[in-house]
C-alpha cells in the first residue's frame, strides 16, 4: 500500500518532470510534506523541525538534484534518516542475516535486576508479566516482585500474571512473585515502603537463586516531585542493572516531556514502547529515542502475555511515514 | 486533590499579550496547539484564521490575537450540557469505555463519589471479565466508597454481567448503575462488538439505557485519540468524554480535534488518582492551562 506521503512526494516532484533539474525549493517544499507527515504522527514539534532540517542538508547535497527519481530518492533520504535516530538497523552477518543480539544483558552472578518505570498506565505490570514469559523461554529464572503498593489490586494483578507464565508460557525457566499485599495503602499513604519491598525482593530473589528480579512500580506523572523521589529511592537501594521507561505508543507531543524527566531522575537504560496493536502511527517512539538515547527493546503489540516483539526500527521508521513496507518501495523503483 | 488553573505565567499569553503582531509570532502560536496536541489541521485552521484578521486588521495586537484564540478554542466547547443524562424514572446507566489503561476504572470511582455526594445510590457492574484483577481493582473501590458490585467470573462474557447488573439495579432500586469494561483499542473488531453488545443488553433491560456512555481519553494522548473516538462511537454512541490524567503536563488538546471531527463534548477532567480528583470540564480554565508553561 501506498501511503499518502509517498503520493504527495511524487505529486511535488511529478511537477518538475519535463524540467532539466529540480530546485532547492522544489526539495524544500517536499519536505514540508515531510514535516506534516511527522507531526500527523505524533512526532514532538522540535524533533520533527530538527530531523527535517539534518534531512535537508543530506537531500542537497546528495544526488536528489540530479537523481532520474527524485521522488524516490527523497523518501529514501527520510526513511534512512528515520531509521538511523530510531537506533540503526540490525546488524547483519556475512550472507545478510541479520545477527540476533539479545537486547537484554544478564549479569554474571545474578540475579539481573530490571525496574520498569513510567507514566500511570502505560503498561509496566502487563510488560513485567511478557518479559518473564520472554525469560522463561530462554531457561531463566525470573522473580516478578510488586512495588506498587498504591493501585488498587497492583499486587493481585502482578500474581495473577506471575502464576499464569508460570503455567502457561512454555520454557525451562521458572517464574516466582515476591509481594507484600498486607502493605498496600491509599494514595499518598505508601510513599517509600516501595524501597523495603524491593529489598526484601532482593534478598528472595537471591535465597531463590532468580537469575532476573523485575521489579513493578506504581505508576507516576514525571512532575510529582515525591513520587519521583521514591522511584530514585527504590534505585539507590537495589541498583538496578537496568531500568527501563514504559511508554504508551499513542502518546502526544508530551512524550518528550515525561522522557526527559524520567531520564534525568533515573539514567533509563532502555524503552518499551506498549500498544502498537493499535493504529497510532508511533511518532513518539522517534521523540524518546531522541531524549532518552537508549535502545527501545521491545514493542508490546497486544494484551496477551506473549504480545512481546523485539524492536525494528525501519518497520516504525515506514510507520511513521504511513507507508507500507518503504524499503520495498524505493527497491522497486 | 490538585487543582487545575492557568498561572499568571501563561505561555502563549505572555509571549502575545502587549506584544505587536508579526509573522513570527503567528507561526509561534501554530507551534504552540500543535505541542499542545490539537492536530496539525486544527492548528493550521486556526493560524490561517489569525492570519486572515491580520490581513484584514481586524486581529492588530499580540494581545488581539491572544483574545481572538481564546474565545475560538472555547468556541468548540459552547455552554451545553455537560451534566450527566439522569433518566426520568428508574435507575441511570452509565456506560464507561476507552482503550486499555485510559483510566476507566479509577474514573468510575470519580464519578461515583461524585454521585454519592449528591446522595444517589450507586451499583457498579465488573464488565472487565478479562484483564488480571480488574474485578478486585473495581471492588477495592466499591469497598472503599461503600457501594456494591455486581460481578462475573475471570473470563465470563462481559454482556452477561451487564445483564445481572441491570436486573440488579432494578430489584435494588438504585439511582445509578455505572458499568465498567475491559479496555480495548478500538482496532479490535470483536471487541468493539463485544461493547455493542453490552450496550445493547442493559438498553432491553432498561428501557433508554445506557442514559451516558462516557468514553474516557488519556490526556497524554496524541492523534490516535480521534480514531478512537470515531471507533468508539460508531460501536456504542459516545455521549460525551472524561478526560483523564490532565494533572501532568499533558494539554489534552485531542478533544479540540475530536470536537471538530466529531463534535463530542467533554464532562469531566481527571486531575489525580484518588475519587476526589475531578473536575467537571470548564472551557475557558481548559484553554488557559492549555498554554501554561
Ligand atoms: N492492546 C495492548 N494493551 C496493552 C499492552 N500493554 C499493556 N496493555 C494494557 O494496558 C492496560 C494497562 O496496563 P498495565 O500493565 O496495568 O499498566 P501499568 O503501567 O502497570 O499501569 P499503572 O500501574 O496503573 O501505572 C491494561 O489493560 C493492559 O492489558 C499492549 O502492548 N497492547
Ligand atoms: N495522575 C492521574 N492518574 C490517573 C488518572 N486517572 C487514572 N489514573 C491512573 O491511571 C492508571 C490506570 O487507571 P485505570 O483506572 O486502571 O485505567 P483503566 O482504563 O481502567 O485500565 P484498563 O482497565 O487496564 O484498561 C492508574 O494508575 C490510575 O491511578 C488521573 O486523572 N490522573
Ligand atoms: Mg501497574
Ligand atoms: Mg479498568
Amino acid at each position: 500500500m501506498l501511503g499518502n506521503l509517498s503520493e504527495k512526494f511524487e505529486g511535488v516532484m511529478r511537477k518538475l518532470s519535463g524540467q532539466a533539474t529540480i530546485s532547492e525549493g522544489n526539495v524544500r517544499e517536499s519536505m514540508d510534506e515531510v514535516r506534516e507527515a511527522l507531526l500527523e504522527a505524533d512526532v514532538h514539534y522540535e524533533v520533527a523541525e530538527a530531523f527535517c532540517e539534518t534531512v535537508l542538508t543530506e537531500a542537497l547535497g546528495e544526488s536528489v538534484l540530479k537523481s532520474v527519481e527524485p521522488g524516490q530518492q527523497m523518501i529514501k533520504i527520510v526513511h534512512d534518516e528515520l531509521v538511523k535516530l530510531l537506533g540503526g538497523e540490525e546488524a547483519m552477518d556475512d550472507e545478510g542475516r541479520p545477527i540476533e543480539r539479545e537486547p537484554i544483558m544478564y549479569v554474571q552472578p545474578g540475579p539481573t535486576i530490571i525496574m520498569m518505570s513510567g507514566l500511570q498506565g502505560s503498561g509496566k505490570t502487563t510488560t513485567c508479566g511478557k518479559l518473564a514469559g520472554y525469560m522463561k523461554k530462554r531457561g531463566k529464572n525470573v522473580m516478578l516482585a510488586a512495588c506498587d503498593l498504591q493501585r488498587p489490586a497492583a499486587v493481585t494483578q502482578l500474581e495473577v500474571l506471575a502464576n499464569q507464565v508460570e503455567q502457561e508460557v512454555e520454557g525451562s525457566g521458572k517464574v516466582m512473585f515476591h509481594g507484600e499485599p498486607e502493605k498496600c495503602a491509599e494514595y499518598g499513604q505508601a510513599v517509600g515502603v516501595a524501597v523495603q519491598v524491593a529489598n526484601r525482593a532482593l534478598e528472595s530473589a537471591k535465597l531463590q537463586g532468580a537469575d532476573v528480579l523485575i521489579l513493578d512500580t506504581a505508576g507516576r506523572l514525571h512532575v510529582n516531585d515525591e513520587l519521583m523521589g521514591e522511584l530514585r529511592q527504590v534505585s539507590n537501594a537495589v541498583n538496578p542493572h537496568q531500568i527501563y521507561l514504559v511508554i504508551d505508543a499513542m502518546t502526544g507531543q508530551d512524550a518528550v516531556n515525561s522522557a526527559k524527566a524520567f531520564h534525568a531522575q533515573l539514567e533509563l537504560d532502555g524503552v518499551v514502547l506498549t500498544k502498537f496493536d493499535s493504529d497510532t502511527r508511533g511518532g513518539a517512539a522517534l521523540t524518546v529515542k531522541k531524549i532518552v538515547g537508549e535502545p527501545i527493546k521491545f514493542i508490546g503489540v497486544g494484551e496477551k502475555l506473549d504480545a512481546l516483539e523485539e524492536f525494528h526500527a525501519s518497520r516504525i521508521a515506514s510507520r511513521i511515514l504511513g507507508m507500507g513496507d518503504v524499503v520495498s518501495l524505493v527497491e522497486k523503483a | 486533590s490538585k487543582t487545575r488553573e492557568a498561572g499568571p505565567t501563561a505561555q502563549l499569553r505572555n509571549i502575545l499579550v502587549g506584544k505587536a503582531l508579526s509573522a513570527e509570532l503567528i507561526r509561534e502560536i501554530e507551534k504552540l496547539l500543535i505541542q499542545a496536541d490539537v492536530g496539525v489541521k486544527t492548528a493550521i485552521e486556526l493560524r490561517k484564521d489569525i492570519q486572515a484578521g491580520w490581513e484584514r486588521s481586524e486581529i492588530t495586537t499580540g494581545t488581539d490575537a491572544w483574545e481572538f484564540l481564546k474565545s475560538q478554542l472555547i468556541a468548540y466547547f459552547p455552554d451545553e450540557d455537560r451534566q450527566i443524562h439522569f433518566a426520568e424514572s428508574g435507575p441511570t446507566v452509565i456506560l464507561v469505555a476507552g482503550i486499555n489503561g485510559a483510566g476507566k476504572t479509577t474514573s468510575i470511582a470519580k464519578i461515583t463519589k461524585s454521585l454519592r455526594d449528591e446522595g444517589k445510590t450507586v451499583l457498579l457492574a465488573a464488565c472487565d471479565t478479562f484483564r488480571a484483577a480488574a474485578v478486585e481493582q473495581l471492588e477495592i473501590w466499591s469497598d472503599r466508597l461503600g457501594v456494591e458490585v455486581v460481578k462475573g467470573k475471570q473470563g465470563g462474557d462481559p454482556a452477561a454481567v451487564a445483564f445481572d447488573a441491570a436486573d440488579a439495579a432494578v430489584a435494588r432500586g438504585v439511582d445509578c448503575l455505572v458499568i465498567d469494561t475491559a479496555g480495548r483499542l478500538h482496532t479490535q473488531e470483536h471487541l468493539m462488538r463485544q461493547l455493542t453488545k453490552i450496550k445493547n443488553v442493559v438498553g432491553k433491560k432498561i428501557p433508554g439505557a445506557p442514559h451516558e456512555t462516557i468514553l474516557v481519553i488519556d490526556a497524554t494522548t496524541g492523534q490516535n485519540g480521534i480514531n478512537q473516538a470515531k471507533i468508539f462511537t460508531q460501536a456504542s454512541d459516545v455521549s460525551g468524554i472524561f478526560l483523564s490524567k490532565l494533572d501532568g503536563s499533558a494539554r489534552g488538546g485531542i478533544v479540540i480535534a475530536i470536537r471538530e471531527e466529531l463534535n463530542l463534548p467533554v464532562k469531566f477532567i481527571g486531575v489525580g488518582e484518588t475519587p476526589d480528583d475531578v473536575q467537571p470540564f470548564d472551557p475557558p480554565s481548559f484553554v488557559e492551562a492549555m498554554f501554561v508553561e
